[in-house]
C-alpha cells in the first residue's frame, strides 16, 4: 500500500526538484540571533535529519519553516512557491505539518478530538479524513483503543504517537518532526523511529530534527549538522555517521 | 418565611442569569486571548439601548431585538479588528487597558446618541405577575431564565459538538499547537469577540424590561459579570454561568434579608472571599476543566 498514509499527491516541484528550498534563512528573538544564513533543501520522498545539541537552533528553524516564528532574512520556497511570510494556517494548508517538540497534544481533549483538530484544514474533505483517521489508528493501535480518553492521560510515548497522528491528519506533503525521541525510553524511541521509517517508505517526505544524532542519522538519507544557528556540515547520513568530528561531538565515541 | 426565601431565590436566579451571560462573554474572550475584556458590560448596554431605540422607531420587538444583537456583534467585531488586533503582540495588560478605553468610548457614543436619561423596554409578554409556589414571578423573569438556559445549552453544544468550538478551545489550551494544526487564531479571536458581544446584547435586551437602562448601565453589569467569571474560575465558560447564578442569588438574599443598600457590597465581598480562599475560582482553571 504505497503512499497511502499521506495520499497527498506530491507533484514535481516547479523550478528544480526540491520540494522545500531554503536559502539564507535567519531568525532571531529580539537581539538574540537563533539561526543564521541557513541553506537547506529537501526533495520529495526524502528523509532528511538535522542534528545538533541543545540550543543549536533546531526548533527555531522548524518554527520558521512552519510560520510560527518570523524569518528575519532569507527565503523559504515550498513546491516552487515563496512561503516565507505566509501565516502558519496557510502553510499547514499547503502541506507542511509540524510535530512540535514535547508533543503538545491538547491535553483536556480526547484522542479523537486531537486527531480531528489535526485535520482542521482538511475539514471539508470528510471522506479523506475518515480514511486517514483509520490509517492512523492502524499505525498506532493503542490510539484506537484510547480514542475516547483525554490526551493528557496518555503516557509520553502515546502522546508522541498522537502528536504524529495529529500531524498526519493535516495531509502532510512535508512532515516536520521536532525531537520525537525526547524523554522516551529506548524501546519507545525504537518504536517511534520504526514508524518514521515506515511513513517515509509510504512516500511521506520527512524533515527530522534530533539531538539523538545516532538514531536520526541511522534512518535518514541525508543529514545536516546545526551548530549555534549555522549549518556546520551536510552530507549523506552514512558519511556523517563515519565522520570523526561528528562522532566526537555528537555520537560520543 | 420560606415563601419569602423562594421569592428571593427567584429574583436572584433571574438577575444571576444575566450575570451568567455576561460572565460567559468574559470567559470566551479570556479563553481565546488571556485578555479580560472590560468592554463586555458595554455590549450589554448597547444591546439594550439599541433595541429600545429601534422599538421606539416603530419596529416590532423581535425585529428590534435581532437587529440590536447583530449591531452589537458588529461593534464587537469592529472592536476586535481595530483596537485589539493592531495591538497583537502587546502585553495582556496593555490589551486590557485598550478594552477599558474602548468601554469609555462606547459609553461616550451612547451618551451622545441617547443622552443621560433612563430608558426602559416594554416586557415581552405583559407585566401581569404569575404566582408560582407562593412567589410572584414576572413573565419577563421567565423569559430571562428560558432564553439563558437555551443560550447556555447552545454554547455548551458549540464547544462539545462542533469542530469550530473545539478549535476555539484548542487556542485556549495551547496556542502554538493550535497554530501548528492550521487553526487561524485571528479568526478564533474574532469569533470570541463576536460571540461575547452577541451574548452580552441578548442579556441586555432580556433584562431591559426589568431594570432601567442608560448609557452607564454597562459599568456595574460588566463588573458583576466579571465577578461571575472570576468566581467560576475565569476561562471556564460553564463555571462563569454557575458563578453568575450564585452571585445573583447571594445578592438577592443579601438585599432581602439584610438591606438592598448592601447588595453590591455583598456581591463583591463574596468575590473577594472566593479569591482569598480559592484563587483559581470555585470551578477550577480553564486548562484542567472540560466545558
Ligand atoms: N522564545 C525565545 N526567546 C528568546 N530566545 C530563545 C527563545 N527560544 C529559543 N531561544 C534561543 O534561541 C537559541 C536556539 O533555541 P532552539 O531553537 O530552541 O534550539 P534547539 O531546538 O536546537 O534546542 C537558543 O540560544 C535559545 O536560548
Ligand atoms: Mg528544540
Amino acid at each position: 500500500m504505497p503512499s497511502e498514509i499521506s495520499s497527498a499527491p506530491a507533484p514535481p516541484a516547479a523550478g528544480g526538484d526540491r520540494l522545500l528550498e531554503v536559502i539564507g534563512l535567519s531568525s532571531q528573538y529580539g537581539p538574540v540571533r537563533a539561526i543564521h544564513q541557513i541553506d537547506l533543501g529537501v526533495s520529495a520522498g526524502e528523509l532528511v535529519a538535522i542534528v545538533g545539541g541543545n540550543g543549536a537552533g533546531k526548533t527555531t528553524l522548524l518554527h520558521t519553516l512552519s510560520g510560527l516564528q518570523p524569518a528575519s532574512a532569507g527565503r523559504i520556497s515550498f513546491d516552487g512557491q515563496d512561503i516565507t511570510r505566509w501565516p502558519p494556517h496557510r502553510i499547514v494548508a499547503a502541506g507542511i505539518c509540524q510535530v512540535l517538540e514535547g508533543r503538545q497534544v491538547f491535553a483536556p481533549l480526547t484522542v479523537e478530538d486531537n486527531l480531528r483538530l489535526g485535520g482542521y484544514r482538511q475539514r471539508r474533505d470528510s471522506a479523506w479524513l475518515g480514511q486517514q483517521q483509520e490509517r492512523v489508528y492502524t499505525l498506532f493501535p493503542i490510539l484506537a483503543e484510547r480514542r475516547r480518553q483525554l490526551a493528557g492521560t496518555l503516557s509520553g510515548g502515546q502522546q508522541q504517537m498522537l502528536a504524529i497522528g495529529r500531524a498526519l491528519l493535516g495531509r502532510p506533503r512535508l512532515l516536520l518532526l521536532d525531537e520525537p525521541s525526547m524523554g522516551l525510553a529506548p524501546l519507545l524511541v525504537e518504536e517511534i523511529f520504526r514508524v518514521i521509517v515506515e511513513l517515509n517508505g509510504r512516500g511521506v517526505t520527512i524533515l527530522l530534527v534530533e539531538q539523538n544524532a545516532r538514531a536520526a542519522l541511522a534512518i535518514a538519507g541525508r543529514g545536516y549538522i546545526l551548530e549555534t544557528g549555522r549549518i556546520a556540515k551536510t552530507a549523506p547520513a552514512a558519511e556523517l555517521l563515519a565522520d570523526d568530528d561528528v562522532r566526537r561531538a555528537y555520537l560520543g565515541y | 418565611m420560606p415563601e419569602q426565601l423562594f421569592q428571593f431565590l427567584v429574583t436572584g436566579i433571574t438577575i444571576g442569569s444575566l450575570y451568567a451571560l455576561v460572565g460567559l462573554g468574559f470567559a470566551l474572550i479570556y479563553n481565546a486571548s488571556d485578555v479580560v475584556n472590560f468592554a463586555q458590560g458595554e455590549f450589554v448596554m448597547l444591546g439594550a439601548m439599541t433595541a429600545i431605540a429601534l422599538l421606539n422607531a416603530g419596529l416590532p420587538l423581535l425585529v428590534a431585538a435581532v437587529i440590536a444583537t447583530l449591531l452589537t456583534v458588529g461593534v464587537g467585531l469592529l472592536l476586535e479588528r481595530f483596537a485589539i488586533e493592531p495591538a497583537a503582540g502587546a502585553s495582556v495588560v496593555t490589551t486590557i487597558i485598550i478594552t477599558i478605553g474602548a468601554a469609555i468610548f462606547l459609553r461616550g457614543v451612547a451618551l451622545l446618541l441617547w443622552g443621560k436619561d433612563f430608558h426602559s423596554l416594554k416586557p415581552f409578554s405583559g407585566d401581569a405577575p404569575i404566582q408560582i409556589g407562593g412567589a410572584t414571578v414576572l413573565p419577563q423573569s421567565l423569559w430571562v431564565l428560558g432564553v439563558t438556559v437555551v443560550l447556555v445549552a447552545l454554547v455548551r453544544a458549540f464547544f462539545n459538538r462542533t469542530l469550530l468550538g473545539k478549535a476555539l478551545l484548542a487556542c485556549a489550551f495551547n496556542r502554538t499547537a493550535a497554530q501548528a494544526v492550521g487553526i487561524n487564531v485571528k479568526v478564533m479571536l474574532r469569533l470570541a469577540y463576536g460571540l461575547s458581544a452577541g451574548l452580552g446584547a441578548l442579556a441586555g435586551i432580556l433584562i431591559a424590561p426589568i431594570t432601567f437602562s442608560s448609557y452607564e448601565a454597562g459599568v456595574m453589569l460588566g463588573l458583576k459579570g466579571f465577578s461571575a467569571a472570576i468566581v467560576g474560575g475565569i476561562g471556564n465558560p460553564m463555571g462563569a454561568v454557575a458563578g453568575g447564578v450564585l452571585l445573583g442569588v447571594l445578592e438577592a438574599l443579601g438585599a432581602g434579608l439584610v438591606s438592598s443598600g448592601y447588595k453590591d457590597a455583598i456581591a463583591f465581598l463574596f468575590v473577594l472571599m472566593v479569591l482569598f480562599f480559592e484563587p483559581t475560582g470555585l470551578f477550577g482553571h480553564k486548562a484542567s476543566e472540560r466545558v
